[in-house]
């Protein structure tokens, strides 16, 4: 890749009418949705609501039956400036150093200069003492530590996680927090799904509420937690169940 | 990772690379030949003498004319007047010249239940083994030996139609695995007696009748026609033939024993 | 019994007295076996890796295809490349029947089917983990490979190591091609054949031993080497 020298942003990001499916199966939309310049959104809703479809169509990794997903620039620019923390963490099957490291190496990167940069992320991870690990082999709650050094390493105009802390304790949920708030003051633009209200609550600016494979509420995050428009927001932010 | 690969291609490049030789010819033998042990007396006098490294490729006498038909050698060893014959009428050879002669020899179990030993001729031994049904492995491959056993089934009177029936076997192999196979099913067999003699597995088998001048077995060496295959090496071809005709080859081939058998004699005739 | 016992003596007594013959087979053997499954690997390796992330419209038929060859009979290809290879035959001008060169084409036939089965297996399952990770990242698809590929190198040796096995114990094809000649194209399988033919069974028993003890110290070369290397195991 060539390193994009142009300032323009990949943002705004614009879905119309999109709808998604897998095998018959009706998985999202249709939906409509624009994701501005800053902040963080937050993608809320129930299992199976759709939240992860919505961010895949979003990256790109999940073909849409209609509708159309339009970013600022040429896609094939805006791919490049965007990154992917999946749920569960993908581990490759080297040490976590040239884990951290590889989005550089395919991108043409020396190995040495990649190390550094690597080293210095998984210092800011918090995961300096496992640098030379084979990846696989650290511990469940440490994984997601390694899979987003390597999604901030070449620097993403904006970031995407699909419930990071799901499976994480308290301890490790903080330290992943920590991390994206550090990164959205750096000016990353940050799109997360999660169920978790309080995480929600905690860093939200506005909060997109997917129930059904629809987006039901787009709103300030304050707007929503305290005046939710729809029932379902309103009995999912109660914690009761929602279908 | 730019030098492993480049190494890598070096490597592979000289593990391919045939080294250089001194002035080298391809031969095609039959097996019967081969397995006479003949050719280890004789290839090293001949690098001795000629400094000519004989390659010979050991198949059967279908396939050496095949080869020498194809051009894939310089010259073949076989056995097989007819089918030499045909080989030069078809223009694939110079011609023909006869090196030396052996003879074939029934071979069978101890127990000799055809009472081969008795026999007085060779069609009287194949008439002997058809009419008690005895087990016979034939060579089955369109060899000299089986084109030999061929001729001397319609010599006895024995159609090919009733070469058929579990007591007659084609093995479809050289002389030595068919007389493994032989050993194996203490059955008769027709084998040229260099073969016989080389044979390491004899098991429970005899030689129970030979002599008859019908038996006698050919050997011929024939140049492949550079007419037809202008790369044949056809300047070492005659003269290995000029070496194989010669006093020394004559010596060496006369001198051959096995157990203090004769195994070939040698009539070739001097131009 | 005592045939397989008499065998392994005389093989005792070659291996120790470094007997001339049997050290230029020994070496032929490995010669050509080694080259062969080294381009065989060049091959099939990347093509297994090829066939997992490449989507064309005639993709399952070409795996299953792949997958069949690896039945091939030897003597089949044998037959094949002589033909070829034969004076009368398209590439005869080249001289390569008969030669070590013609062995080793034979056995890169045989053998690459088999290295690119194995590879594509387990490249796939590794791509189904990778899948998501390598698109989300931009990976285009020569990059894909060889992350796969290397990533994956630990499965793809024992691939090699098969397509090895194969090649060493083959002896049909490389007799047709290889003609048997001595000192020139003879090597451990095609003496075995020899010796068995001409009723030496205790001398071929003894030669099928080494050829035995070869392959387990290839093996178990490959097996150090390759642990050593790793950090830990998976």
């Amino acid at each position: 890749m060539v390193t994009d020298q142009s300032p323009k942003s990949i943002l705004p990001l614009v879905l119309s009418g999109v709808v998604a499916r897998a095998r018959k199966k009706h998985l999202l939309g249709p939906v409509d949705l624009t994701i501005g310049k800053r902040g963080v959104t937050i993608v809320m809703g129930s299992n199976g609501a759709g939240k992860t479809t919505l961010l895949r169509v979003m990256h790109g990794l999940q073909r849409i039956k209609a509708g159309s997903v339009d970013w600022a620039v040429d896609e094939s620019v805006a791919r490049r400036k965007q990154a992917y923390v999946f749920q569960s963490p993908i581990m490759m099957r080297r040490r976590v150093i040239d884990s951290i490291a590889f989005p550089l190496f395919l991108n043409g990167v020396a190995k040495r200069s990649a190390h550094k940069q690597a080293e210095d992320w998984a210092i800011r991870v918090g995961l300096a003492h496992v640098l030379q690990v084979w990846a696989p082999m650290i511990s469940g709650g440490e994984k997601q530590k390694p899979a987003l050094a390597r999604a901030l390493i070449y620097q993403p105009e904006i970031l995407f996680l699909d419930e990071p802390c799901a499976n994480l304790n308290g301890r490790s949920t903080r330290e992943i927090e920590d991390i994206l708030t550090k990164a959205v003051m750096a000016g990353t633009r940050i799109v997360m799904a999660t169920h978790n209200i309080g995480q929600a609550r905690r860093l939200a600016n506005d909060v997109v509420f997917v129930c059904g494979g629809k987006i039901l509420e787009t709103t300030a995050a304050d707007v929503f937690f305290d005046q939710p428009k729809t029932p379902e927001a309103l009995a999912f932010i109660n914690g009761e169940i929602v279908e | 990772m730019k030098h492993i690969s480049r190494l890598f291609a070096a490597g592979i490049a000289a593990l391919i690379a045939t080294t250089v030789q001194a002035a080298d010819i391809k031969v095609a033998v039959t097996t019967s030949f081969y397995n006479s042990g003949l050719s280890d007396i004789l290839l090293p006098v001949i690098k001795q003498d000629l400094d000519l490294d004989v390659h010979l490729i050991v198949v059967g006498t279908g396939q050496a004319l095949r080869l020498g038909q194809a051009g894939d050698v310089d010259a073949i060893l076989v056995h097989s007047r007819k089918a030499e014959d045909a080989f030069l009428a078809a223009g694939y050879g110079t011609h023909r010249r006869e090196i030396m002669y052996n003879d074939f020899v029934f071979i069978g179990p101890l127990a000799d239940p055809a009472v081969l030993a008795d026999a007085s001729s060779a069609s009287d031994a194949m008439q002997r083994i058809h009419s008690t049904a005895s087990a016979f492995i034939s060579r089955g491959d369109d060899s000299g030996t089986h084109k030999k056993e061929t001729s001397l089934w319609a010599a006895a009177g024995v159609t090919s139609d009733a070469l058929s029936g579990a007591w007659y076997r084609a093995a479809g192999a050289g002389m030595g695995a068919t007389l493994n196979v032989a050993s194996g099913m203490d059955a008769y067999v027709l084998s040229d007696r260099a073969s016989w003699l080389n044979f390491g597995n004899k098991g429970g088998l005899t030689l129970l009748y030979a002599g008859d001048p019908t038996l006698f077995n050919q050997y011929a060496y024939l140049p492949v026609n550079p007419q037809r295959h202008p790369h044949v090496k056809t300047d070492l071809a005659l003269q290995l033939e000029e070496w194989l005709t010669g006093e020394k080859a004559k010596q060496l081939i006369s001198n051959y024993r096995i157990n203090g058998e004769l195994l070939f004699t040698f009539n070739a005739v001097r131009d | 019994m005592d045939s397989i016992f008499t065998g392994l003596m005389d093989a005792l007594v070659l291996i120790l007295t470094l007997d001339k013959d049997l050290v230029e087979i020994v070496f032929l053997s490995l010669r050509v076996t080694v080259t062969a499954v080294a381009i065989a690997a060049m091959i099939g390796l990347p093509l297994g890796a090829w066939l997992v992330v490449n989507r064309f419209r005639f993709r399952r038929i070409t795996i299953s295809v792949l997958n069949a060859l690896m039945g091939l009979p030897p003597v089949v290809v044998g037959l094949f490349v002589y033909l070829m290879l034969s004076r009368s035959g398209p590439f005869g001008v080249f001289g390569l029947l008969f030669t070590p060169t013609a062995m080793i084409i034979a056995q890169v036939i045989i053998v690459m089917p088999l290295i690119a089965s194995i590879s594509h297996q387990t490249i796939r399952d590794l791509w189904a983990e990778y899948h998501d990770l390598l698109i989300s990242l931009n990976a285009s698809r020569a990059q894909r490979i060889k992350v796969l590929l290397w990533d994956g190198r630990r499965a793809l040796i024992t691939a090699v190591l098969a397509g090895f096995g194969r090649a060493i114990g083959e002896v049909g094809a490389i007799m047709i091609v290889g003609g048997n000649i001595d000192h020139s194209t003879r090597v451990l399988t095609t003496s075995i054949a020899l010796e068995t033919s001409k009723g030496n069974f205790a001398f071929a028993m003894g030669l099928g031993l080494i050829l035995i003890g070869l392959a387990i110290a290839v093996n178990l070369t490959i097996h150090t080497i390759s642990k050593t290397e790793r950090a830990s195991t998976w």
